[in-house]
């Protein structure tokens, strides 16, 4: 599938030049989304837009052009993931208990965009609070894969990553707390960056597993996740985790070669079960990348098969903390019940979907007296093993990881009705989650006409390398990333 | 050892989430499920291992001790219910004794 949006380099370019209004680049994505058929009724990606509050960004980009330099994504529609705080539009984090609350705050990723010159173009469906892998948990319904309607576009940030995939806008942001990046990518043919924890503030970011949390990028190439991270990235002071560290020039990582560069291939991620088809485009890429130069390492991250229960424990117990706040008092939804406990009760049990309820319920449970030890305090030392055996791969010598990015291609919605069964589709993704280190995913082939993501995995705020690695891939694939 | 339905009931009222008893009956199925798949951690040697605490290799940063900018883009009694002397006024809850002021 081609991308029928420009680039944001293109965007960028024209829009400075003055042979492109912004406000004509709104009714471009415009058009696009109701070609597609974005609305409710058939992909349904988007959950609120403000067509008005678009154009007025974009005259306020041209502004911007007239009194500075112009920012790195003037003129460039980039949809946001409805868990991130946005002033005009509501933030709803695709659950009932939000309905209608608008932010009196607007997260510090989103300010970043404007002030590089972007307009925010709409809030994108997702599974409710990130808790799910295929956007199928929202209130707001599910959303299509754009590639092949009767299937899931990953999630829970499915509804950028259709937004994206559509052609409807370059780049959108999203969050990962597992995955939720990088595996929508994967099965909607595009990138999706989750950059290092501290990269990228996450204030007003909703909170789902605050040590877990990031907030990443999705673009339709290498270049637009980068020039879209770029424009994030860098240390906010209303995010206590937010590292104060230079921001390098991601989307300059080209230019860079990859000769020389060591790239490992963990045999973990390569279980005898994985898809046989996976598993070759996966090493076709890396033969791409052993072709330009690069040495291909088999390495071992031996407690990899323990990060899905460690990681379910850990992001369950912190979510069943951040969502007590949802109770009917601060936000959206209240419900009258029988005294102050019979209302906090009927608001959370009509306002939290099924899904959301259950994983409060366990998180609830493994922090509770008599369990903690076994599951909290335990999943928090195979942490400490997953992060050492990844500090130890790349204190040998390796660059970067390579992995498939998920185990299978896009199910059918309905598919997959098994809570567990659909906690393994981030089998290979929350790894990076646990340890903190930047990874990304973009296309590397298909499967039966459905396409197939390939993860780089780097060191901590090493992102340039995995971006280095990852734009040589794109190149040497070509046309083959998306056949 | 597998959660019961009073398990669940304990766990549904320290989560403040009311459960119909039909659904109490169900969750306990589905989560018995899942923890089954967690135990699996029982079997890995931790002894001796620290327990994770921050993420990354550099932990969470220290911060100067001073307070960051206030990011709320309008005045607060813009958008909360009511302001009086101060203090921000919430909707009365229903379980609240009378009381003399708004």
């Amino acid at each position: 599938m081609s991308f029928p949006c420009a680039s944001a380099a293109t965007l960028r370019d024209e829009t400075c030049a003055g042979t492109r209004a912004a406000a004509d680049t709104v009714d471009a994505a415009v058009t696009r989304a109701r070609a597609v058929g974005a609305g409710r009724d058939r992909l349904n990606i988007f959950v609120a837009t403000d067509l008005a509050d678009a154009r007025e960004h974009a005259a306020a980009g041209a502004q911007q052009m007239s009194d500075t330099a112009p920012g790195l994504l003037l003129g460039v529609p980039v949809a946001l993931k409805d868990n991130l705080a946005t002033l005009t539009l509501p933030t709803t984090c695709g659950s009932r208990i939000l309905a209608g609350y608008v932010s009196p705050y607007e997260a510090t990723a989103v300010r970043k965009l404007r002030e590089a010159g972007a307009i925010p173009f709409g809030k994108t469906n997702m599974d409710e609070f990130g808790m799910g892998s295929s956007t199928e948990y929202s209130a707001y319904g599910p959303t299509r894969n754009p590639l092949a309607h009767d299937r899931v576009p990953g999630g829970s940030s499915g509804g950028s990553a259709a937004a994206v995939a559509a052609g409807i806008v370059p780049i959108a942001l999203g969050s990962d707390t597992g995955g939720s990046v990088r595996q929508p990518a994967a099965f909607c043919g595009i990138v999706g960056i989750k950059p290092t924890y501290g990269r990228v503030s996450r204030f007003g970011l909703v909170a789902f597993a605050s040590s877990l949390d990031h907030v990443g990028v999705l673009g339709a190439t290498v270049d637009d996740a980068a020039r879209g991270l770029r424009a994030i990235a860098g240390h906010d002071w209303l995010d206590s985790t937010s590292a104060e560290l230079d921001v390098p020039e991601f989307h300059l990582a080209g230019a860079s070669p990859v000769k020389g560069m060591v790239i490992g291939r963990p045999k973990e991620y390569f279980p005898e079960s994985l898809d046989p088809r996976i598993r070759d485009r996966c090493d076709a890429a890396l033969e791409h990348l052993r072709a330009l130069g690069a040495e291909i390492r088999d390495v071992s991250l031996p407690n990899t098969a323990t990060a899905i229960p460690a990681y379910y424990i850990i992001a369950l117990a912190e979510a069943s903390s951040n969502l007590a706040r949802f109770d009917g008092v601060r936000y959206g939804l209240r419900v009258e019940g029988d005294g102050l406990r019979g209302m906090y009760e009927a608001t959370r049990s009509q306002g939290f979907g099924a899904e959301v309820t259950r994983r409060i319920l366990l998180g609830t449970y493994v922090l509770s007296a008599g369990y903690y030890d076994a599951y909290y305090r335990k999943a928090q030392q195979v942490r400490t093993l997953i992060a050492a055996d990844f500090s130890a791969v790349f204190a040998s010598g390796v660059d970067v990881l390579f992995t498939p990015t998920a185990p299978t291609t896009a199910f059918r919605i309905g598919a997959v009705s098994d809570p567990y069964e659909m906690y393994l589709s981030d089998i290979f993704t929350v790894t990076a989650n646990l340890a903190g280190v930047p990874a990304m995913s973009q296309p590397i082939g298909r499967v039966d006409g459905l396409p197939v993501g390939g993860q780089f995995i780097a060191t901590h705020f090493d992102e340039m390398k995995m971006l280095t690695a990852a734009y040589a891939l794109e190149c040497a694939l070509g046309a083959e990333a998306r056949a | 050892m597998p959660i019961s339905i009073d398990d669940v009931r304990h766990i549904a009222s320290l989560a403040r989430i009311g459960l119909s008893d039909e659904r109490t009956a169900s969750v306990v199925g589905e989560l018995n499920t899942i923890l089954r798949h967690m135990d699996a951690l029982s079997n890995v040697d931790t002894a001796g291992v620290e327990e994770a605490i921050g993420v990354g290799a550099r932990g969470t940063p220290v911060r100067g001790d001073s307070g960051p900018p206030i990011p709320l883009a309008v005045g607060l009694d813009a958008f909360v219910p009511s302001l009086h002397d101060g203090f921000l006024l919430v909707p009365r809850l229903a379980s609240h004794e009378s009381t003399d002021d708004a």
